[in-house]
């Protein structure tokens, strides 16, 4: 017979792993949810997904590659703007759903039992959809374009993965502190913006100057925002320094997000 | 440890005010407290047993026996929700443990999760999984679900286009088909129309026999009543009683639950009001059988009587006196007259001081708030208490005790509530 023992208040460390596991269900759920309802009453749905990186790629394109004449690589703008945009907006939209994901299923939290992990992770996880058809898009774009993937394409997914894990860590910290600080939520939108000014989404690293590329690659996302380039483009050396920066802030990251959330749930059904 | 399912011991639970708001929202902001830790850094943080905080819960221990239906009333903010919710596991005492044998289900709302823009199929999956089930079990069920919410012409349309009534069934539905071995249940009855509310007590009465554990929370004494084995009081937050006197649990509730500042059972003649020879009140109250005063909160099968003490001085055969009832909306619903019964029955009266009494015939009210309001007066004469004016009156709280019936437990729409004879004859 199963036995459960309600008590005062977990210890820091000992995530309830096992009881994730358990409700392995409901996050695929979760997410089924998020995804499905996503795009309901839109006339073009989910190629809204592809036309707003499209769109901003253009522009973009026009503005530095076409009147300021920045350099991108060697590449076409537009197909480098992507390559950027891409990856950085699956990050950003992963942490503005990740942030807020707690307070809004506030309904759910004070009214069932799971373990409160399962919804940041699901809002995240359910980003991945968004993911697969805009990274489908641009490379039929390369392929117009006459840009072939290299062997590199296959390091993609361990990119993305190292985007995820970056997302994740910092929601998990991010969406408990704003159960109880609403602070967080207004703003995230404004570090966004400063995180999106500090990665090189829009311009090349290569514009950063030798001496500083150490403390320019502790922002998590140069590494991977150039690993990503690197591995559909295929263009020069894979940015293993930064990488491996980058991995590093998202061990970090994810130990001291997983830590924080512990420390803070058993309040969230009081305080949210 | 037997069969013991729920063993509750020494639980307690704080919550805290805000300390820069001293009101009871949870939501700070960044910028209190960092104003408060710069003008008072050396406070100290914990502030437990200050008046900051609340002590929704208090020492509360108790046991529930596997297949026990256990129901838990209790005011507002006596701790009720809050106990289930640390059940449900929802949230953690602050003190104390409580040990659970057995995979739990909890109920706190109807329809958790539903999402509008999902169809009815949709949300059947996502709240069952919501609720704990398996997608399996919920393949399983489904049919069963669909048939049960009467929704099957409209289960691939979105909630959202839904009627209200619709969306509940569904949600019951759902919810109704969830068979943990133990059971925990919000007041999730209260929702929904009358013809609803019916189905969902046929539903948890089957649960309720069918051996399961369960706690039950609901202020509907009479679904207490007809579901539970044993019931638990709380009162501010500790366990005031817990018993299988499911019935003296109630009553205790009751009596404890009255008002009396806003609807007081007794009325005094203070001074010297409505004073004349032929009738003058002094007291009005109410009794049991047996003549003891009882409050105005009562069960429908109590023996409850009117009792009304007056001072006689002078005779006169046109002397009348009485009491007229009035329900919720000031309906009235009848008078009732010492001089109604043929002349030979009539009291013999004579000077003096007199208690008079009558039986309140609880067999014929529904459930509700009553006034009694005294009459007296001089047949075609003059009144001296004249009814619908500012006369004596006393109220009068009906709550439980409407029938025996399982299909008969909460209050019905209709002034009157009766049971009347049914016969049938087989052709």
């Amino acid at each position: 017979m199963t036995h459960i023992r309600i008590e005062p208040r977990s210890s820091w460390l000992a995530m309830e792993w096992r009881e994730v596991w358990r409700f392995r269900e409901l996050l695929f759920f979760l997410v089924w949810r998020d995804v499905k309802v996503r795009y309901k009453q839109t006339v073009i749905g989910i190629a809204w997904v592809v036309l707003q990186p499209l769109v901003a790629s253009f522009i973009f394109a026009i503005i530095f590659g076409n009147f300021a004449r920045m350099p991108s690589d060697n590449l076409p703008y537009v197909i480098f703007a992507m390559g950027g945009l891409v990856p950085w907006n699956f990050f950003a939209n992963s942490i503005q759903r990740g942030t807020g994901s707690l307070v809004g299923s506030a309904g759910l939290i004070s009214k069932v039992y799971f373990p409160r992990l399962i919804i940041p992770v699901a809002s995240i996880l359910a980003g991945l959809v968004d993911l697969a058809v805009v990274l489908t898009a641009l490379i039929v774009l390369m392929l117009i374009w006459g840009i072939t993937p290299t062997l590199a394409i296959l390091t993609l997914p361990l990119m993305l993965l190292l985007a995820f894990g970056i997302a994740l860590g910092a929601s998990l910290g991010l969406t408990a502190i704003n159960v109880q600080y609403r602070d967080v939520g207004y703003a995230m939108p404004v570090v966004m913006q400063l995180w999106l000014y500090a990665t090189p989404v829009i311009y090349s690293s290569s514009l950063i100057p030798e001496n500083w590329r150490w403390l320019y690659g502790l922002n998590p996302m140069v590494g991977v925002i150039g690993g990503f380039r690197w591995a559909l483009f295929g263009t020069g050396m894979p940015p293993l320094a930064e990488l491996a920066l980058s991995l590093s802030v998202m061990i970090a990251l994810l130990i001291g997000g997983v830590l924080l959330f512990n420390r803070m749930e058993s309040r969230f059904a009081d305080v949210v | 440890m037997s069969d013991v399912v729920v063993q509750a011991n020494h639980v307690s639970k704080e919550y805290r005010i805000n300390r820069f708001q001293r009101k009871k929202t949870h939501e700070r902001s960044l910028r209190e407290d960092v104003v408060g830790l710069l003008t008072s850094p050396f406070r100290k943080r914990d502030d437990s047993g200050s008046i900051d905080s609340i002590w929704a819960l208090k020492d509360v221990s108790f046991d529930v026996k596997a297949g026990e239906v256990v129901g838990i009333i209790g005011r507002n903010g006596a701790g009720k929700s809050t106990l289930l919710k640390i059940l449900s596991r929802i949230t953690r005492p602050t003190e104390g443990t409580i040990d659970i044998y057995g995979r739990v289900g909890s109920l706190l709302e109807v329809g958790t999760g539903f999402h509008a823009e999902l169809s009815g199929r949709e949300n059947i999956y996502l709240n069952g999984a919501i609720l704990g089930m398996g997608k399996r079990e919920i393949d399983r069920k489904f049919d069963e679900i669909v048939a049960f919410s009467e929704v099957e012409k409209f289960i691939d349309t979105p909630v959202k286009r839904y009627s209200s009534g619709m969306y509940m069934r569904l949600a019951f539905a759902v919810a109704a088909h969830l068979d943990p071995e133990i059971l925990i249940v919000d007041e999730v009855l209260a929702v929904g129309d009358v013809q609803f509310q019916k189905k969902c007590l046929g539903k948890m009465s089957e649960v309720a026999h069918g051996g399961r554990t369960v706690l039950f929370v609901s202020h509907n004494m009479n679904a207490i009543e007809q579901l539970c084995g044993s019931a638990i009081l709380l009162e501010e937050g500790t366990l005031a009683e817990y018993s299988h006197e499911v019935s003296s649990v109630i009553s205790r509730y009751l009596s404890d639950a009255v008002d009396e500042t806003t609807s007081p059972f007794v009325w005094a003649n203070a001074g010297n009001k409505f004073d004349n020879p032929y009738f003058k009140p002094l007291k009005m109250s109410l009794t049991n059988a047996d003549g003891d005063s009882i409050s105005g909160v009562v069960n429908r099968r109590d023996a409850v009587w009117l009792q009304i003490e007056a001072e006689i001085e002078r005779l006169d055969s046109a002397l009348i006196f009485g009491y007229a009832i009035y329900g919720e909306s000031g309906t009235p619903l009848y008078w009732s007259l010492q001089t109604d019964a043929p002349q030979e029955q009539w009291l013999k009266i004579k000077e003096g001081r007199w208690v008079f009494r009558s039986r309140i015939p609880l067999e014929v009210l529904n459930e509700g708030h009553y006034r009694l309001e005294l009459i007296v007066g001089l047949y075609y004469v003059t009144w001296f208490c004249a009814p619908g004016e500012k006369g004596p009156v006393v109220y009068l709280d009906v709550h439980g005790g409407l029938s025996e019936s399982p299909y008969w437990v909460s209050k019905r729409p209709g002034v009157m509530a009766i049971s009347t004879e049914w016969v049938g004859d087989l052709k």
